[in-house]
């Protein structure tokens, strides 16, 4: 058997001699700092859900009917029906609501540790578009089932293009082919779903992983391993403090992947549906133009986003100031390389200011998200009695609104003109052997 | 209902701050019940095969007349039940309806819709959408009304169209009303005439019937539950496998 492998080998190799090498590069022998931490699991962990999300996917397409008619049902003919149908459905539901738990730790990783700057501004772009070709792919994704939150989300969501000037309404019919969101609707959102965003999703990944490695990867120091000095046990010219992925990271991603699993298997087993959080309440009901439920909201991932759409008023009879809220609060993402004048990478050894605005930050998202799934409109009449609800959320969200887009202003000023009080960078990545 | 609105409230914060709390109640139920406020406990198990046999003979007998589950199939329930065909066929299906066939009412939707104003809905995923407590607190809560148009109102749907078809088995509750800012409400409601069951076994009874609309809701829940211990059991040891073998690996780095 031996020798029949080497000689296929062997084949392959006389007619492309580059691609051992390139696989070599890429996968096998891609050098990285030794001193990754929990928060580098996440990258591996988004790939993992990326192929879960595929290979449910095809499966689910196999019984899903495509037809405003027929989608509902069919969904719960998966679940009661096809031979374990109800957990190839539960592992995709489940993959969509994970992969943005892991996609956002994945981000965060990267503002602590200052990845998105120089020299990996293009590694952190296309990381923003793949963010944001995902949140397209969630959205369409969560219509198909065209349970009544389906129905009226894609509603709410779709008439946001309405806000465009002139343009507007237009555009909201040709998205949508329909007067509501309805049978054509749900067809092009299949054919974008299930083909043209997993493509363009796929391939910003290869090009994501490709100017990674380009680059190398950061670490929790934010030392450039490749200016440090060279040669390892494994390459006399590879940087001293890197190590190869094969066996290294891919023995240590492995437990990674072990207790991501556990978490999973025990949602999809246990708790599918996680208390309505990953699959709603209102999605158990068939889509009906003539019932409203009660609270519209999207999916907890999005939660963020629709607060500061909520929170922005509408001014100069136009309600675009909203929309453009929400868009901004993405693209202010994409321009953090340019924000951020720091030349420290890594939390570690920034200054105090910096610190403190992350926080904030943080903090911000999670209030937003409270703000968008209605759970702070809950809260004030049951912590503070009988006041104005609509002005205390409001007040609330408005805040933490400034907050998330101060984070930006501040980011700005202080990384200018020597504000940033850094401490000194080691010359080489902290690692301690256990 | 002694958990007062307030209280529920908390709950319902508490437990949507923690994403995790969803977890550890471990039933999906759990949050869009505590949602409508001051809702029993339904206490079902779904687990509880012979709870699912007698509610799925109350469903039989009092519900199946106006409301379907055509996501339900006889076989279905004769295989996750315990039930036999004959079972199944002799003493649930009355439509004459084959046994690989869905449940559905003899009940034309037309004439349901001129009889009631409204169509009865479809019962196969009720309780995946309002919540098992919604739906025990709603057969516990029908009161006579003389305003309503079949002189029947609810205090967990109120102003719905359906009358109580249990009345029998529970009995006739009435409304004490008192006045909420110069408005009437209900207070509370009470059993003005017994039915053939006492309180306890009605609870019992309703309790019953919902387990066996949450089966029927997710009849994959008796499934996914029985594997998951397995699948959970084999990641353990896969990751216990893992971690000792990535330190092995990562003895030689420095």
């Amino acid at each position: 058997m031996a020798t029949v492998f080497s000689r296929i080998g062997d084949w392959v190799n006389e007619r492309a001699p580059n691609l051992a090498p390139t696989y070599r590069k890429h996968m096998t022998e891609y050098y990285a700092p030794k001193n990754f931490n929990l928060w580098y699991y996440f990258g591996s962990l988004a790939l993992l859900v990326l192929v879960n999300q595929i290979v449910t996917g095809i499966f689910l397409t196999m019984n899903y009917k495509t037809s405003a008619a027929e989608a509902f049902a069919s969904v719960e003919y998966i679940m009661r029906d096809v031979e374990w149908g109800w957990l190839i459905r539960y592992m995709h539901s489940t993959g969509a609501s994970l992969f943005f738990v892991v996609v956002f730790l994945h981000m965060f990783r990267g503002l602590m540790y200052g990845s998105y700057q120089k020299p990996r501004e293009l590694v952190w772009l296309l990381g923003m578009l793949i963010f944001l070709v995902l949140m397209a792919e969630a959205f369409m994704g969560y219509v198909l089932p065209w349970g009544n939150m389906s129905f009226w989300g894609a509603k709410v969501i779709i008439s946001l293009f309405g806000t465009i000037p002139v343009v507007g309404n237009s555009l909201v019919e040709w998205i949508m082919g329909d007067y509501l969101p309805a049978d054509a609707t749900l067809n092009r959102f299949f054919a974008l779903h299930v083909i043209a965003l997993p493509l363009v999703l796929l391939l910003l990944v290869v090009l994501h992983l490709a100017a990674l490695h380009e680059v190398g990867s950061n670490n929790p120091d934010g030392v450039d391993v490749k200016h440090g000095p060279k040669g390892n046990r494994w390459d006399a010219n590879k940087p001293a403090d890197a190590i190869p992925f094969h066996p290294y990271y891919t023995v240590k991603d492995l437990v990674g992947v072990g207790f991501f699993l556990i978490i999973a298997a025990f949602i999809i087993f246990f708790a599918p549906t996680f208390g309505g959080w990953f699959l709603e309440h209102d999605n158990f009901v068939p889509a009906n133009n003539l019932v409203t439920p009660t609270h519209i909201k999207p999916v907890w991932y999005f939660t963020p986003f629709y607060a500061i759409l909520r929170m922005i008023p509408s001014l100069f009879s136009t309600a675009i100031w909203g929309v453009l809220g929400m868009f901004g609060a993405i693209v202010l993402l994409f321009l953090l390389p340019w924000i951020d004048a720091g030349k420290v990478r890594s939390i570690r050894y920034r200054g105090t200011g910096f610190k403190v605005a992350l926080g904030l930050f943080v903090l911000s998202f999670i209030a937003l998200g409270a703000v968008g799934a209605g759970v702070v409109a809950e809260v004030i009449p049951a912590w503070f009695g009988n006041v104005d609800v609509t002005f205390w959320e409001n007040s609330f969200g408005r805040l933490w609104t400034i907050v998330y887009f101060g984070f930006f202003v501040f980011m700005w000023v202080y990384t200018r003109g020597g504000r940033e009080k850094t401490k000194p960078v080691p010359e080489r990545v902290v690692y301690d052997h256990d | 209902m002694t958990m007062t609105k307030r209280q529920s409230l908390m709950m319902r914060t508490l437990s949507s701050i923690a994403l995790a709390a969803g977890l550890l109640l471990g039933s999906t139920t759990s949050a869009v019940a505590s949602e409508e406020g001051g809702l029993p406990s339904a206490g079902t198990n779904v687990h509880d095969q012979a709870a699912l046999q007698r509610g799925a003979k109350l469903f039989f007998n009092y519900c199946v007349g106006c409301h379907s589950l055509k996501f339900v199939r006889y076989s279905r329930i004769a295989q996750d039940l315990g039930l036999s065909e004959q079972d199944v066929m002799g003493n649930l299906n009355m439509t004459g309806a084959k046994f690989g066939d869905p449940v559905i009412s003899h009940m034309p939707e037309d004439s349901a819709a001129t009889f009631f104003g409204k169509a009865p809905p479809d019962l196969s995923l009720e309780v995946r959408a309002k919540g098992a407590d919604w739906v025990y607190g709603y057969l516990n809560s029908f009161y006579l009304d003389p305003t309503r148009p079949v002189g029947w109102n609810n205090t967990v749907f109120p102003n719905a169209s359906m009358p109580n078809p249990l009345w029998e088995l529970q009995g006739l509750q009435t409304a004490v009303m008192h006045k909420v800012d110069g408005e009437e409400a209900v207070e509370k409601l009470e059993l003005s005439r017994p039915g053939k069951l006492s309180p306890a076994e009605y609870q019992q009874a309703t309790r019953d019937l919902t387990t066996f609309l949450e089966y029927a809701a997710e009849p994959a829940a008796l499934q996914r539950q029985h594997y998951g211990i397995w699948v959970l059991l084999f990641l353990a040891g896969f990751t216990l496998l893992a971690y000792a073998l990535k330190k092995e690996y990562w003895k030689d780095v420095h």
